[in-house]
């Protein structure tokens, strides 16, 4: 007997058991299942929602790989200098790899272990949500965060952010955000300041190589506290990201390549992304304004941030990262088109807002679109209610 | 006023198996049957028993609710079956034919000089009613009621949906009878829509002719009423399929209900896709004798996106004029989910190729190509659907039976067949339609 005709009676064998959704779930990876329609449309799109979340982490990887080469040459670079430093080698991949493998199993792991046992209990099948945002997790966090805390902050993540509000398709913010900011809120030394944002500044080589310890640090954090540049965190290097952050955050090129990806496979909102940018260069051409007209000297505690080019914090932090992997989930942004243009700009204007005015955590794409999450159903209304008022406006012309 | 309607938010679903211009007759069904589950909403009654004789045009029963509404035999004979479902429901009456039909014979009318009241009688009379559906909740309409306005599709746009012009041949007398019926029942206008090559339709005084093109949905009436003259809450507007329009203006002319339909046999699962005519109520194993493919195909009276699916015991569907045979699907498919499938069609380009071939044909099967999840995409339904709707809005309000919002999100303005393509581009794999369907059916409960 072939293996489908082995699974199909493996299949039948779990129906109404403990074990079906389990089955289910991993069946279904391996054999697209052979349910037809028997009502409506007799015929289907090709594609479904594993298609659809596959196409999103087709578009992670190579953000991911670029992570992976990047924690080492960051590391490698301070060692050794940037100048000496290649970045595409073996060794800075592998330290990269070391690192950002286990931070990936757990977070699938930890995800979609509480994804099937939620699944089994409460007899639905299991959604595939948790694709995405187990990838996007190790993408966004420091390198160095101890597994632990990712392991406490994905189940957080997905039991109160997610499975409490009805599973994928229920929640009301962006699952990896939640898991984020519950990662910033209990153990913020590990999520913000210049010691964990390269790999070995947090506990120091010091010892090993006779360097001084690595700085950790962000050009979001220096420019924050108003500290001059080195030479190789100049925008070409901030826009092909080599420069520290998050794992997957750092390359704004390949961001925009997979934004392009996910607007030309039809998946991700064009009107988010373009509307965010836009956003968040208004922003900082007001801020670039305040500086121009004089109302922000040198000295004030805002003037490295506000002083920087508008087009440049479109280059810096987790901004573009947010914008075409976060803001775009279609789960927790604005569900009506005119909603996703005006949820956009305010994202990206929040970012640079909150980016500019916090000093304590100088990176604000995280919050402004937590905050937009909370607001979309809002916009969302006042968009369908336009759509309401015609017809009732129609009626009463009518009955007038 | 007379308007050009262009949609550009839809989808031409582009299928293999279109029906060639060649028109045969069908082979006399022993057995003729009348589904009452066609005629949603109405709940039968009886006129005759089992073992009675009947003529053609014959009463058989009556809604219970609209008791003038009438429901014919569509062949004389004698009534075979009256089959029972559950709580004794009539799900389906069988009709011994007899070798040659006897028809009633009803006065012939010239529609134009009668009134009202004459033309609805003998409408009612003659069993034509059910042909006449009532927006909102696209059901019969009721006999009682006087529409604002009627519409008349002429134009089939849904997937391998038969040529009009073929089908509608030699009936322009037919249809101009039709139309001059209809404007007799509204008090407003009868607007038709047709298309740039339209030429079976006659002109009538009383009937706007507003000119549509685009892709489909154009050529559902919902989509035209909404073009030309939105329904509100409270207003009833009435729609007639434009080949029924033929077989009312026949009555008129003629004295007979002539249940007689070109039926487009359509899809990959037939020899010779072609025409074939029929009867109303006729066997599909003796529509589709001898034309049908070995191997396992899901045979559809109706179009692959509104259709209900068939046995070949079944009969023809009362409203329908096309049978369709595609491919089932009830098979694993390895790896299905992320490998491109060439013989796939999607409107998403994830890791789907479809897009750089536009006008490739597509012999699509059953396959529901994935499993139901919750609503996850947004924006796309919006893509394929022309109403001045939200969509998905709509559909929640109706799963979680809200109907002040499903009201105000325009529940009066659709039938289920509006939201076919939605449910076709459905990466979640709902059940649009019939979701619609049971949302139509909570406000005919709630509001009436």
């Amino acid at each position: 007997m072939s293996l489908k005709q082995n699974l199909h009676n493996l299949k039948e064998k779990y129906r109404g058991t403990k074990m079906e959704q389990s089955f289910n779930a991993l069946h279904t990876f391996l054999y697209m299942p052979n349910i037809t329609t028997h009502s409506g449309s007799h015929v289907r799109d090709a594609a479904d929602l594993k298609r659809v979340m596959n196409t999103v982490i087709m578009a992670m990887v190579p953000v991911l790989l670029f992570g992976m080469f990047n924690a080492g040459y960051q590391m490698n670079g301070q060692i050794n200098g940037f100048e000496a430093v290649d970045f595409f080698t073996l060794d800075n991949f592998l330290v990269g790899l070391k690192k950002i493998l286990p931070l990936l199993v757990v977070s699938y792991g930890v995800g979609l272990g509480i994804e099937f046992i939620f699944a089994t209990v409460k007899k639905h099948e299991v959604e595939e949500g948790y694709l995405v945002t187990g990838m996007l997790v190790p993408l966004i966090v420091p390198i160095d965060l101890p597994l632990w805390m990712l392991a406490v902050a994905v189940a957080f993540g997905v039991i109160i952010g997610k499975e409490l509000f009805g599973g994928t398709g229920m929640n009301v913010l962006n699952p990896a955000l939640t898991i984020r900011a519950f990662l910033f809120f209990n153990w913020a030394a590990w999520m913000s300041g210049d010691k964990v944002w390269v790999h070995g500044a947090v506990d120091g080589l010091k010892a090993s190589n006779g360097v001084d310890a690595i700085s950790g640090e962000t050009i979001l954090g220096a420019l924050a506290q108003n500290k001059p540049l080195p030479e190789h965190w100049d925008a070409m290097n901030s826009f092909f990201g080599f420069i520290p952050g998050s794992v997957g955050e750092t390359s704004t090129f390949l961001i925009v390549l997979a934004g392009l990806f996910l607007i030309l496979t039809g998946i991700g909102s064009a009107r988010i992304m373009i509307s965010a940018v836009i956003g968040a260069a208004v922003m900082g051409l007001i801020f670039n304004g305040l500086v121009d007209s004089g109302a922000i000297v040198e000295g004030s505690k805002f003037y490295g941030l506000m002083h920087l080019p508008f087009w440049q914090h479109l280059l810096i932090g987790g901004l573009a990262f947010g914008i075409v992997f976060m803001a775009t989930d279609p789960v927790s942004a604005s569900q009506t088109n005119t909603g996703k243009i005006i949820y956009g700009f305010l994202i990206g204007l929040f970012s640079i807002l909150i980016r500019v005015f916090n000093p304590a955590y100088p990176e604000g794409v995280m919050m402004a679109i937590l905050l937009m999450n909370v607001f979309a159903p809002t916009i969302d209304h006042y968009v369908v209610q336009a759509n309401v008022k015609r017809r009732m406006k129609r009626l009463k012309l009518k009955t007038a | 006023m007379s308007k050009d309607i262009r949609i550009k938010k839809g989808l031409d679903l582009k299928l293999k198996g279109e029906a060639e211009k060649q028109l045969s007759n069908a082979t006399r069904s022993k057995v003729y049957a009348i589904k009452p589950s066609d005629f949603h909403g109405v709940t039968p009654k009886m006129i005759l028993k089992e073992g009675a004789t009947v003529k053609a045009g014959e009463a058989i029963f009556f809604s219970k609710k609209d008791e003038a509404v009438k429901f014919i035999s569509p062949v004389s004979g004698t009534i075979q079956e009256i089959i029972r479902g559950e709580k004794r429901v009539i799900l389906e009456i069988r009709i011994l034919a007899d070798s040659q039909d006897v028809y009633v014979e009803h006065s012939k009318i010239n529609p134009k000089s009668s009134s009202r009241s004459e033309v609805k009688e003998h409408l009612l009379a003659s069993g034509c009613w059910p042909f006449i559906k009532q927006r909102p909740y696209d059901v019969v309409a009721n006999s009682a009621d006087t529409p604002k306005a009627i519409f008349v599709s002429g134009i089939h746009s849904a997937p391998l949906e038969g040529d009009l012009n073929f089908v509608l041949n030699g009936k322009k007398d037919a249809l101009e009878a039709g139309f001059a019926v209809l404007t007799k029942l509204t008090s407003g206008k009868v607007h038709v829509t047709v298309d740039s090559k339209t030429d079976f339709m006659p002109s009538t005084e009383g009937v706007v002719v507003h000119k549509g093109q685009g892709v489909h949905p154009v050529g559902l009436v919902s989509t035209q009423i909404a073009k030309i003259d939105p329904i509100n809450k409270g207003e009833k507007v009435w729609t007639v399929q434009i080949e029924d329009v033929a077989v009312i203006g026949e009555l008129f002319l003629t004295g007979k209900f002539n249940a007689e339909r070109i039926v487009a046999l359509t899809g990959t699962g037939f020899e010779r896709p072609s025409y074939v005519k029929a009867l109303i109520g006729a066997q599909i194993s003796d529509v589709v004798a001898g034309n049908l493919k070995e191997g396992n195909y899901r045979i559809i009276s109706g179009n692959v996106l509104t259709g209900d699916k068939k046995t070949k015991e079944d009969a023809l569907g009362f409203y329908h004029s096309q049978i369709t045979v595609i491919p089932e699907g009830d098979d694993y498919d390895f790896f299905g989910w992320n490998i491109p499938r060439p013989n796939k069609f999607s409107v998403y380009r994830a890791m789907m190729f479809s897009f750089l071939t536009p006008n490739k044909k597509y012999d699509l099967n059953t396959n529901t190509n994935g499993e139901h999840r919750g609503f996850v995409l947004t924006g796309e339904y919006e893509k394929v659907c022309p109403l001045d709707i939200y969509p998905m809005q709509l559909l929640k309000a109706i799963l979680v039976k809200d109907i002040d919002q499903m009201e105000a999100l325009g529940i009066y303005e659709v039938a289920p067949e509006d939201f076919a393509l939605t449910e076709f581009v459905d990466v979640s794999k709902q059940d649009h339609q019939r979701i619609v369907r049971q949302g139509l059916d909570l406000m005919i409960k709630e509001v009436g």
